[in-house]
């Protein structure tokens, strides 16, 4: 039974910040949403409320930054770039500020619907120069994240997970390093954030049915170990999947088409995850089902990509994690 | 009087000598930014001439080459910003938020002896950094501004760094009033009160004029005055054109709140020619060569030069 850790981020945060007096701790009226209460309450000096205001937050971090500041900006992932996307690169990303946003509910990790659920923001920040990202899929690396964030030398968007959260590794996020969970050779499986989970799932079933899969978990999305991954793709026989939590343009899918065209290798690619379409409001687990973020999802993927029918079916996985609606691990049900 | 002046030049013959810059590169480069040297040049005459305590100039007075972008590998990477000085703690730091007063300023660092006139000759031109809209590698500028309405939550950021940091030199920011119009700046108003961040201050030039013509029809903004009041700045209203009003707004106490100064201006000032243009003065373009010739004579004889020779092509 994975062992589930309950705000990660809140201790997490308060330990780095209260030893590095540079970083500042900035909200948009989310900060309960974003396990900072605690942190407004206790260190007032050291933190801003800058009210649902997100394009003069962009701003004025830079402002900090000139200063000589490290902002870690705390909202819905969604917010910190849809609206404020002008002064994001213009104050932020062009002039290379220290600012560490911290981008919580990616994806489907919210039954908010199209308005709260952050999409294509892996793709808008790929697109960014001097941007870079990272994406957290366990407790672990939530616990590590702020001192890994704080070592890039620019600004880095990070994809946070909250409330109560699974522990998968026992190492911190090491910046530009993908995790190599495990080295089969007949299919690459690539995935990140919470479709890791979803692919641990699906892990003893594959076994199983005579799969033999090497999964590879990304933390560090930008910038990105082309040759690593490279050298992975050339380790096995049937070609690779991604699923990520995400819209498949501009996403880790993406990123594994352009280097397999770049390199000129001949390999099947299947990529899972949103279809060039927005959500709806819902639970993790029904979302990840519907679009098929899912374990299964997976499955029916590799089935699809290795030409076999395995016989797995959803009674097969592990069992998936339902989380309480209303949970004290959570500030309101979103 | 009790007013720092640190040039040898007074503040109304550095407006004269903006005015007749900006005149001259217009008139010899087929249009430019005419108007905004009319209504801002006391005002930033009198920012590097008197209001600011800057200290002298980092930058080659010939400025260099464009030097690329901020990215990783490129270390040498410097902004324009130390033609205003270095940054130390005693020193004010100065944002131009609408970066199309480039020319304007440009003319301003050159009379305040900050840069060579050979920059200005540099203007727009490819591979220059004294862009056409100033980026933050162009002379006297620090960040990007050219999106309108960054300007003023920059500066409040910045300003509240340095207060936490107990630096005592103030930011100010140079502001246009179409940014008025850009939600983000009442979103920074709100923040500097909210947070009590009073060592940043604003000179707004109130021209109304913007791209398209007067303001008035573009997008009626109302009384500015009132709303930034209601969100909780301190506001003076002068004449921009009178430098004693300026120096005495300065002086208005504005204790946890920001202080912004509208300085109500005329886009034609000094150069009643372009009355004949209004309202579209924006960017002030030749519609003949006929139409030149008259603007370069009257315009001349009003800034009290001669005429620009240049070539008729």
């Amino acid at each position: 039974m994975v062992e589930m850790v309950t705000r990660p981020y809140a201790g997490a945060f308060e330990k780095y910040a209260l030893a590095n007096k540079d970083v500042l701790c900035m909200s948009a009226d989310l900060t309960s949403s974003c396990e900072i209460d605690g942190f407004r309450d206790r260190h007032p000096e050291q933190f801003m409320s800058m009210g649902m205001a997100e394009q003069n937050m962009m701003s004025f971090a830079g402002g900090l930054g000139l200063a000589g500041f490290r902002p870690f900006i705390h909202t819905f992932g969604v917010f910190t770039y849809r609206r404020p996307y002008d002064q994001l690169m213009a104050s932020i990303a062009y002039p290379r500020r220290k600012v560490r946003i911290m981008g919580f509910l990616p994806g489907v990790t919210t039954p908010g619907g199209m308005t709260h659920q952050a999409i294509e923001d892996i793709a808008i920040m790929r697109a960014m120069p001097n941007m870079s990202i990272l994406e957290t899929g366990d407790a672990t690396e939530v616990e590590s994240l702020c001192e890994a964030a704080d070592s890039i030398d620019g600004p880095v968007y990070c994809r946070v997970l909250r409330g109560s959260v699974p522990r998968l590794f026992d190492t911190p996020i090491k910046v530009g390093e993908m995790r190599e969970l495990s080295q089969g050779d007949d299919v690459l499986v690539v995935t990140a954030g919470i479709t890791t989970e979803e692919a641990l799932r699906a892990k003893a079933a594959l076994a199983g049915a005579g799969v033999s899969i090497r999964h590879l978990h990304l933390n560090t999305i930008k910038p990105f170990d082309s040759k690593r991954l490279l050298d992975h793709l050339q380790s096995v026989k049937h070609g690779v999947i991604t699923l990520e939590n995400h819209v498949i343009n501009g996403g880790i899918g993406s990123l594994v088409a352009e280097t397999i065209a770049e390199a000129g290798i001949e390999k099947k690619l299947v990529r899972l995850g949103l279809q060039d379409t927005y959500a709806h409001g819902g639970s993790r687990p029904y979302l990840m089902r519907y679009y098929g973020l899912d374990a299964l999802a997976l499955v029916r993927g590799i089935e699809g990509l290795m030409n076999i029918e395995t016989n797995i079916d959803a009674d097969d996985l592990d069992t998936v994690r339902v989380d309480a609606v209303h949970s004290s691990a959570k500030a309101e049900a979103l | 009087m009790g007013e720092r002046v640190k040039n040898q030049k007074t503040t109304e013959e550095i407006a004269l000598g903006i005015r007749r810059r900006v005149f001259e590169h217009s008139m010899r480069n087929n249009g430019g930014y005419l108007s905004q040297a009319c209504s801002a040049a006391e005002q930033l005459a009198w920012l590097y001439n008197e209001a600011l305590n800057l200290g002298e100039p980092t930058m080659p007075m010939i400025p260099p080459p464009f030097g690329g972008v901020p990215a990783p590998g490129n270390d040498d990477y410097v902004t324009g910003a130390g033609y205003n000085g270095p940054f130390e703690p005693q020193y004010d730091r100065l944002f131009i938020a609408p970066a199309h007063y480039a020319l304007v300023a440009y003319a301003t660092l050159i009379e305040t002896g900050r840069m060579a006139a050979e920059g200005l000759e540099m203007f727009n031109k490819d591979g220059s950094s004294v862009e056409m809209i100033g980026a933050e590698h162009s002379p006297g500028m620090e960040v990007h501004n050219g999106t309108l309405g960054i300007g003023l939550s920059t500066g409040a950021g910045l300003a509240y760094g340095r207060r936490l940091r107990g630096e005592p030199g103030e930011v100010c920011v140079f502001m246009s009033d179409g940014e008025v119009q850009e939600g983000q700046t009442w979103e920074a108003i709100q923040a500097c009160a909210h947070h009590g961040i009073d060592n940043v201050w604003a000179i707004m030039d109130v021209n109304d004029q913007q791209c398209d013509g007067a303001m008035s029809s573009v997008m009626e903004v109302r009384d500015i005055a009132t709303k930034m009041r209601a969100f909780g700045a301190t506001v003076v209203e002068i004449d921009a054109h009178d430098l004693d009003a300026m120096r005495q707004a300065k002086k208005e106490p504005h204790e946890g709140q920001p202080l912004i100064i509208l300085a109500h201006s005329s886009p034609t000032h000094g150069m009643s020619f372009l009355q004949k243009r209004f309202p579209r003065l924006h960017y002030v373009r030749f519609k003949s060569e006929q139409e030149r010739d008259e603007m370069n004579v009257s315009i001349a004889k009003e800034l009290g030069i001669d005429p620009v020779q240049f070539d008729t092509h």
